[in-house]
């Protein structure tokens, strides 16, 4: 099965509330040296062993489906098919 | 922490050594006899800095530069009032409700950024009427929503519509304020242009009414709120003052705010505390045009000048030039006017609900807003010149060519219904229509009732919510636009939206006293557009004349339309009633078994620009119903007073879909089902599906008839009784004519948006 992997990250210019959160919170836990913190998601896709034009199908899902491309960019990588067990 | 400085600052400096540099204005959307006009002003070209806040003070949208010389009917023709203690320019209207306490409500738009962005685009818009509320010194206490959007079915609408459905409830069920109505339509002519207006109310004790001045100098200027950032540069200046090309898409997308509603919410506590503990001399929110805007308003309302280092305000990226600090539109800020002895414990407060808090500047007695940037001056100019001294256009304006054409194509000439049969499957066609079926889909999807305060909400007539649980007083707020008649006369069509408003919060039992309202328009630049903002205009400032209630605020939005195609003119209006006591308004329904269905105003034969036309011929044409707004008066009155004798056990506004439309929902609303005689020669069509104006559908108790009608004799308002309230009649029975059984009725009504949305 080829494994692809789909990044969604808010643009760098839009305010992440989320991330800002948890910024606030690490000082309660005593780490107090971070800058910034930006949270994002992580999607896998598997595809089938004959599935065609990973990339191209993978970039339709992450533009249409994934991520809103006004406020989100995204990334994908192909993780080198793995074949079931071997 | 300092920083060294990599980029060349164009400083004042640097200006006046400079004079022919080439500068952007043109793409700021500045007019060359407006980029002339700034240098005369100031002496020398503007500095990078100062042409991005002209260029964004200047826009349409902040200057109202083209609406200004029309605007100015409301002051002129506005009733004077005791209740109005702050009126338009502030920024959100106040009336005062009782000797303790006041309100404060305004509508405003967020149209292109919730086509950009559907739901962020809602969501701030929201947040951004909220901090209007907060910044007149009130907690808000509620939200209303006027949403329109292109023909259901067309794919575009299925992205838009969610986005925005969850923009406003995410953004208000965060926020913790309950959602309490409004309204949503559907047609083709906002499509790739939805409208999306947004409503607040808070309330307050009348004491702690603020003011937007920045005066005294040698107080501090604080930031207060979210850092910021790259946000929506520009949003106002290019998003809301140009129209959407036809091809560009790409262009207005970095201009989307996100905002975060839990930040509002802390927001709304710091300032109401600092409020409470007088500890502020001015507040002033920001939003579209961010610190640009509240620094050059507050600095004008004030009596002096102002001076900030920029370099103090907290941000959230890297690198950003004077210019981008100047018109970011991050959200959830506020800026104060503090006593300098306040200062640390304003500071210390904010800290305490977890809130950057930042002095970055002080009121001086200069006359200039000065900007520094690292000790280098960006910006000195005249603030008045940027806030109150902006371009006036007084833009031609002729009738549109089609209009005679238009209104001799009459709606009552098209083909009716003629049997029985066919009338029957026209309320059931009319019940599934997109504009009357039901919207609980999208109300379902707000909080209704957090605060506990909520005694009305969706779907009736209007929201009314309790102030003071002691004397039960509240308040009643609708929120009503017909685009459609405004197309037809945008005169009169304005008119009748003020008449729905005002007749919506009336059937509720309250009394109205103030108006807000949203003018969502094409390009200004059309002069058949410039008409029909100028005709709806007067429309309003001559209702609210005669109705003797004052529009207190609200806002415009020009450039609603793609390419040459324009929206309908929408004025879309705001009435806000009172009501002595919350338990004795007047519900939606059908009361209880054996109780008086009779409708008070007089049916004509009016169909043009009716929800029949649209629904069964696609038309729109002729001339819309006839408003009067003498008998509009009287009609409230007398509904304010049956409210107050508990003579009406419901009460419904007859608007679009008219009788049939308010019967059938009357009815959804109820366990009763209604048996309906019509009154001896009326046509059955016509009486059913005539949007004639100035009536409501009321349900009369057992005993109370006779009261009811001397009632409306007295007033000289025609009233017929058309039937009963009845358990055990299954739905609608049209004596002689046809029966709709409650399945039918519902099966119609009900789902409709959720299937139509693929959902």
């Amino acid at each position: 099965m080829a494994r692809v992997v789909v990044d969604v990250m808010l643009k760098s210019e839009i305010l992440d509330p989320q991330g800002e959160a948890v910024l606030g919170a690490l000082p309660r836990l005593g780490v107090n040296d971070v800058a910034s913190v930006r949270i994002g998601k992580r999607v896998e896709i598997e595809f089938d062993d004959n599935a065609q034009n990973l990339e191209e199908q993978s970039r339709v899902i992450a533009d249409q489906l994934l991520a809103n491309p006004v406020i989100e960019n995204f990334t994908v990588s192909i993780e080198t098919a793995a074949n079931g067990a071997a | 922490m300092t920083r060294e400085l990599n980029v060349a600052v164009d400083t004042v400096g640097v200006a006046d050594a400079t004079p022919d540099e080439k500068q952007p204005w043109a793409e700021l959307g500045l007019k060359d006899d407006e980029y002339q006009r700034i240098r005369e002003i100031l002496g020398r070209r503007p500095t990078q800095s100062e042409l991005a806040m002209y260029s964004i003070m200047w826009s349409e949208h902040c200057s109202y530069k083209s609406s200004k010389v029309h605007l100015r009917q409301f002051g002129e023709k506005n009733p004077r009032t005791p209740r109005l203690l702050a009126g338009i320019g502030e920024n959100a209207g106040v009336v005062a409700i009782d000797e303790n306490i006041a309100v404060t409500f305004k509508v405003e738009s967020h149209n292109h950024p919730s086509y950009v962005e559907p739901k962020q685009g809602a969501a701030t818009g929201v947040g951004g009427i909220i901090r209007d509320i907060i910044a007149m010194g009130a907690r808000p206490i509620a939200v209303m929503d006027s949403l329109r959007f292109g023909a259901v079915d067309h794919p575009d609408t299925a992205r838009v519509l969610p986005g925005v459905v969850d923009g406003i409830g995410h953004y208000g069920n965060c926020v913790g304020l309950p959602n309490i109505g409004g309204e949503t339509y559907f047609d083709p002519c906002y499509q790739g242009n939805p409208l999306v207006n947004a409503l607040s109310v808070g309330v307050m004790p009348r004491s702690r009414l603020q003011s937007m001045q920045a005066s005294g100098a040698g107080n501090i200027v604080i930031l207060l709120g979210a850092k910021t950032g790259r946000d929506g540069i520009g949003g106002v200046s290019v998003l809301a003052s140009a129209t959407f090309s036809e091809s560009g898409e790409g262009d207005a997308r970095p201009s989307v705010q996100v905002g975060d509603p839990f930040t509002e919410k802390l927001l709304i506590e710091v300032c109401l505390e600092l409020f409470d503990e007088r500890l502020v001399v001015g507040v002033q929110d920001l939003g579209g045009a961010g610190l640009t805007c509240a620094l050059s308003e507050t600095a004008a309302a004030g009596d002096g000048g102002m001076h900030v280092d920029l370099e103090l305000v907290p941000l959230r990226a890297q690198g950003m030039e004077p210019q981008d600090i100047l018109a970011s539109e991050s959200q959830e800020r506020m800026l104060l006017i503090v006593d300098p002895a306040k200062a640390d414990e304003v500071l210390a407060r904010a800290h305490r609900w977890g809130l950057l808090a930042t002095a970055i500047g002080t009121v001086t007695g200069t006359g200039r807003l000065v900007v520094d940037f690292h000790g280098q001056t960006v910006v000195d100019v005249p603030p008045k010149s940027l806030a109150d001294e902006g371009p006036v256009y007084h833009r031609p304006f002729s009738e549109p060519n089609d209009l005679g054409l238009i209104s001799v194509d009459r709606a009552e000439t098209l083909p009716r219904p003629s049997t029985d049969e066919e009338i029957r499957q026209t309320v059931l066609d009319m019940a599934a229509s997109p504009n009357l079926c039901d919207k609980s889909w999208i109300t379902e999807q707000y909080d209704s009732s957090v605060f506990g305060n909520t005694v009305l909400g969706a779907p009736h007539d209007a929201g009314v919510v309790r102030l003071d649980e002691r004397t039960g007083v509240g308040i009643a707020i609708s929120l009503d636009g017909n685009g459609r008649f405004a197309r037809l006369d945008p005169y009169h069509g304005a008119q009748l939206a003020l008449a729905e408003a005002y007749r919506n919060v009336a059937a509720t039992g309250a009394t109205p006293i103030a108006v807000s309202d949203c003018l969502n328009f094409g390009s200004p630049e059309d002069p058949h557009v410039m008409w029909q903002f100028e005709r709806a205009v007067t429309g309003i400032a001559d209702g609210c004349q005669k109705l003797g209630i004052p529009v207190t605020g609200g806002n415009v939005s020009f450039y609603n339309q793609t390419g040459r195609d324009a929206i309908h003119p929408t004025p879309v209006i705001g009435v806000l009633g009172v009501i002595d006591d919350v338990a004795r308004r007047i519900p939606l329904g059908l009361g209880r078994t054996g109780d008086t269905i009779a409708l008070i105003g007089e049916t004509r034969e009016e169909l043009s620009g009716s929800e029949w036309a649209q629904v069964v011929h696609g038309h729109l044409g002729g001339v819309p119903p006839k408003v009067d707004l003498d008998h509009e008066m009287k009609l409230a009155e007398l509904l304010a007073r049956l409210a107050e004798t508990e003579q009406l056990a419901a009460a419904h506004d007859l608007s679009e879909g008219g009788l049939a439309q308010a019967l059938v929902e009357a009815i959804c609303h109820s366990g009763l089902g209604a048996q309906i005689l019509l009154p001896e020669g009326a046509d059955p069509f016509t009486y059913l599906f005539s949007e004639s104006a100035g009536r409501v559908l009321v349900v009369i108790p057992r005993g109370q008839e006779l009261a009811v009608r001397t009632a409306c004799e007295q007033r000289g308002l025609p009233i017929t009784p058309l039937g009963v309230a009845d358990a055990n009649t299954d739905g609608l029975h049209l004596r002689d004519h046809f029966d709709l059984t409650r399945d039918e009725l519902e099966a119609a009504w009900k789902g409709r948006i959720g299937a139509r949305l693929g959902e």
